[in-house]
């Protein structure tokens, strides 16, 4: 994994004493709060619900053990003994105090980590494939690549104060597992027939509250002209996107506005003037950095199958079947550590499953981890051999959940637990929902199907691309539960549709029982449920659903425990 | 006090006075004072010629306003001036940078409006050379701002050159080992 070098050293440094400097202003009160909020947010500290709420960069999502041995840490000693991971591949502590934020960013430097534009209106946090560099599909890997934009992206003077928040993702297999159509720009690895490395540019994917899916502006970029041409799509965004209304100050809605075409037409002019220049990359520096990237020093293995003499074990081969991928290199496998235990908020780490992930991560994966965007874990590089005694071992700290791309596997944001802009709590949904549906013979049988739940409008939990989407809404001050099908992510991204008035909490888990009634009684062998549902349309589960009242009595799981 | 600005790295006074037009006054016909004055875009289209004679003028854009609209003029300004209405309105950062690269404007390029300590570092970057800070701030303090980093990843208008071509980064030349050996 990249490393820093004696520049991003200085450069984080230079960062901590500068923020050390803000919070002091804000502290004695040179500072309003006003002023200081864009300072903060650039720095991944939110005021929430009950206390500051910190975000920390996990870099495309990829971590060495020391890293999270630091996230440990800080929940110990900072926070309440636990975090959460994001969807952004990030992790989040809740209960922060103001004046320690300099104390835990030096913490973080310590392991080449910081918390820089994590939020604010600013390029964020560049996302990536959680698989990258081990996956079979893969083209090319894409982190360098990720790792060159952040470095341009950090403190780009130019940037830091744009209409809105501004996300990247870059994506370099077949298959798409970084949600590229999503994002505000989407990047994917591409190689042309020459078998030069580009990149197929996609530009006003979001969602939020107008859910957009990205739009193809450029079908080859020759990589060296990455910088350039973000730069390029940046400052046109910067000039003309909105800023009367934040919720349409997304480049999606500059794209609406002025049409693809001309979109693409005016970044291509301001291209123009900077294709070429110093900031286009040089071999070399490509090369630097691919260098940190390079194939771990795999032993020469024969592919095995894992469940040999295990053959009985059925809880093995559950978790075989659903938490193991395959590798490019024989003999290895990777492995999903599933942070959807039932009674947990997804993507929670305790400090204690943070240390023990760590070590595992030594043990069995060459050091690293991956987080997902469907707030998991992974161990990327696991021998086949060895992936009995890892089951063993993660079953016996709750990792071990084989519900990878199950039902229960849910993507749920903090709701109104945490988050002060909710409009209804998401925690006690997901968990009344993992509660009802606990059952692994049943989850099996219902196969892939993806869960996503939001508090709010804003979509932190992907809601709109769930192939059943939850989103909390307000109605007269109190929560309901608006739902929608059909959503999905990946290659054949798509927006859900919303089946109809909307469900009080209790109703939840009746729910999605109903929609998967119908599913169980239309599917064709083999077909998934999104598959099923872009088959027939709404109409029949809908239909379903609304036929007669649902009556759930009851106090609603976790609520309690979340409050 | 005379009026203090920031130019280059210092605290200076100046004699400018910049122009803000007020409720019902037109750029047509607004009266423009004698002396070194720095007018809105819109009163140098509509009083163009009366302007130009003038020995010492300015011009300043709102964030919404375009830099081209000054095309082959911009010899005839002592200062441009930006105004930032909202510290979080960034759109002058690229205002700044297309006067500098795009329309390779030399002169005095001054931030005014609604300018705090912690973006000076950024306008320096993006082409300003002069900075007004607001003036309910310690303009000493505000000089603190320009030097907050050392080093930046990226070519902006202070540096064309990215820190890739200004050093040679070696893969691997860490400051530190500390990165696997826990804390
Ligand atoms: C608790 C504090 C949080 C706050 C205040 C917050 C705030 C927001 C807001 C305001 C938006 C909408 C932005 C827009 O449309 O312009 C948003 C979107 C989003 N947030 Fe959060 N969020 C929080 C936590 C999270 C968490 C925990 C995750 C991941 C689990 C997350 C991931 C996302 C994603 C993926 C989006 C959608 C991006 C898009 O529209 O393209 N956020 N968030
Ligand atoms: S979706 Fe809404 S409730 Fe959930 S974290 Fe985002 S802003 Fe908060």
């Amino acid at each position: 994994m990249y490393q820093y070098d004696q520049y991003d050293h200085l450069i984080v440094r230079e960062r901590i004493a500068q923020y050390r400097d803000q919070v002091q202003r804000r502290l004695s009160g040179e500072l309003t709060e006003e002023e200081f909020l864009p300072l903060r947010l650039q720095n991944g500290l939110y005021m929430q619900r009950h206390a500051y709420m910190l975000r920390i960069a996990v870099p495309y999502g990829l971590l060495s053990s020391a890293q999270m041995r630091m996230f440990a840490h800080i929940a110990r000693k900072y926070d309440r003994g636990y975090g959460h991971f994001t969807t952004r591949q990030n992790i989040q502590f809740n209960w922060i105090e103001l004046e320690q934020t300099p104390d835990i960013l030096a913490d973080l430097a310590s392991v080449e980590m910081h918390a820089i534009q994590t939020s604010g209106n600013c390029i964020r946090n560049v996302t990536s494939d959680e698989f990258a560099g081990v996956a079979a599909d893969e083209i090319i890997d894409p982190r360098p690549y990720a790792e060159v934009l952040r470095q341009w992206s950090t403190f780009h003077p130019e940037f830091i104060a744009l209409p809105r928040k501004f996300k990247v993702a870059i994506n370099g297999a077949l298959e798409d597992r970084a949600a590229i159509a999503i994002h505000d720009i989407g990047l994917t690895v591409v190689k042309n027939d020459a078998g030069e490395i580009g990149f197929k540019v996609m530009v006003g994917g979001g969602m939020g509250r107008t859910p957009i899916i990205g739009t193809t502006i450029r079908e080859f970029l020759p990589r060296e002209h990455l910088l350039t041409y973000t730069e390029a799509i940046m400052r046109v965004y910067n000039q003309y996107g909105r800023r009367d209304n934040k919720y349409k100050a997304r480049i999606k809605i500059l794209l609406k506005a002025i049409g693809a075409e001309e979109f693409a037409r005016q970044v291509e002019e301001e291209w123009a003037d900077l294709k070429g220049t110093e900031e286009t990359l040089t071999l070399e520096e490509m090369e630097r950095v691919i260098a940190y990237f390079q194939p771990h020093p795999y032993e020469q293995l024969e592919a095995i199958d894992p469940r040999a003499g295990h053959e009985d074990n059925k809880a093995f081969a559950n978790w075989l079947s659903r938490n193991v991928k395959p590798h490019k290199q024989a003999g290895y496998a990777a492995v999903i550590l599933s942070l959807k235990k039932t009674g947990v908020p997804p993507g929670d780490a305790t400090a204690e499953q943070m240390d023990f992930m760590a070590e595992l991560a030594d043990r069995y994966s060459f050091g690293e981890l991956r987080v997902t965007h469907e707030q998991n874990i992974v161990l990327a590089d696991v021998k086949q051999s060895q992936l009995f005694d890892l089951w063993k071992e993660i079953k016996a700290h709750g990792l071990a959940t084989p519900n990878i791309g199950l039902l229960t596997d849910i993507i749920c944001c903090p709701g109104g637990d945490f988050c002060s802009l909710a409009n209804a709590k998401s925690i006690p949904i997901s968990a009344a929902i993992a509660e009802r549906f606990d059952h692994l013979d049943f989850l099996h049988d219902i196969g892939d199907i993806e869960l996503n739940i939001s508090g709010c409008i804003n979509a932190c939990g992907h809601h709109h691309v769930g192939n059943i989407g939850v989103l909390g809404v307000d109605k007269d001050g109190s929560e309901w539960y608006q739902v929608s099908i059909g959503g999905a992510q990946g290659n054949a991204t798509a927006i859900g549709k919303i089946i109809g008035p909307s469900f009080s909490a209790h109703q939840m888990p009746e729910v999605i029982d109903r929609l998967l009634q119908v599913y169980l009684r239309e599917r064709t062998p083999d077909e998934k449920f999104v598959d099923t549902v872009q088959r027939l349309g709404i109409a029949p589960f809908k239909e379903h659903v609304y036929a007669t009242p649902i009556n759930e009595p009851g106090r609603l799981v976790g609520e309690d425990e979340y409050a | 006090m005379p009026n203090q600005i920031i130019k280059g790295q210092e605290i200076v006074n100046d004699d400018w006075t910049v122009l803000r037009l007020e409720e019902g006054q037109e750029p047509a016909t607004v009266e423009i004072a004698a002396g070194k004055v720095i007018v809105p875009l819109t009163v140098w289209q509509a009083q163009k010629e009366a302007l130009a004679a003038r020995a010492e003028i300015g011009v300043w854009l709102q964030s919404d306003e375009r830099p081209e609209e000054l095309k082959g003029e911009l010899d005839k300004f002592s200062v441009v001036a930006v105004n930032f209405p909202k510290f979080t309105d960034g759109r002058g950062y690229s205002i700044a940078y297309n006067l500098r690269m795009r329309l390779g404007y030399t002169g005095e390029l001054r931030a005014i409006g609604d300018v705090l300590r912690d973006q000076l570092f950024q306008m320096k970057r993006t082409g300003f050379d002069a900075y007004a800070p607001r003036p309910d701030r310690s303009i000493e303090d505000a000089l603190k701002g320009l030097t907050v980093f050392s080093e930046t990843y990226q070519a902006s208008v202070d540096d064309k050159l990215p820190l890739f071509r200004r050093h040679a980064r070696t893969a691997g030349a860490r400051e530190h080992n500390d990165v696997g050996a826990g804390i």
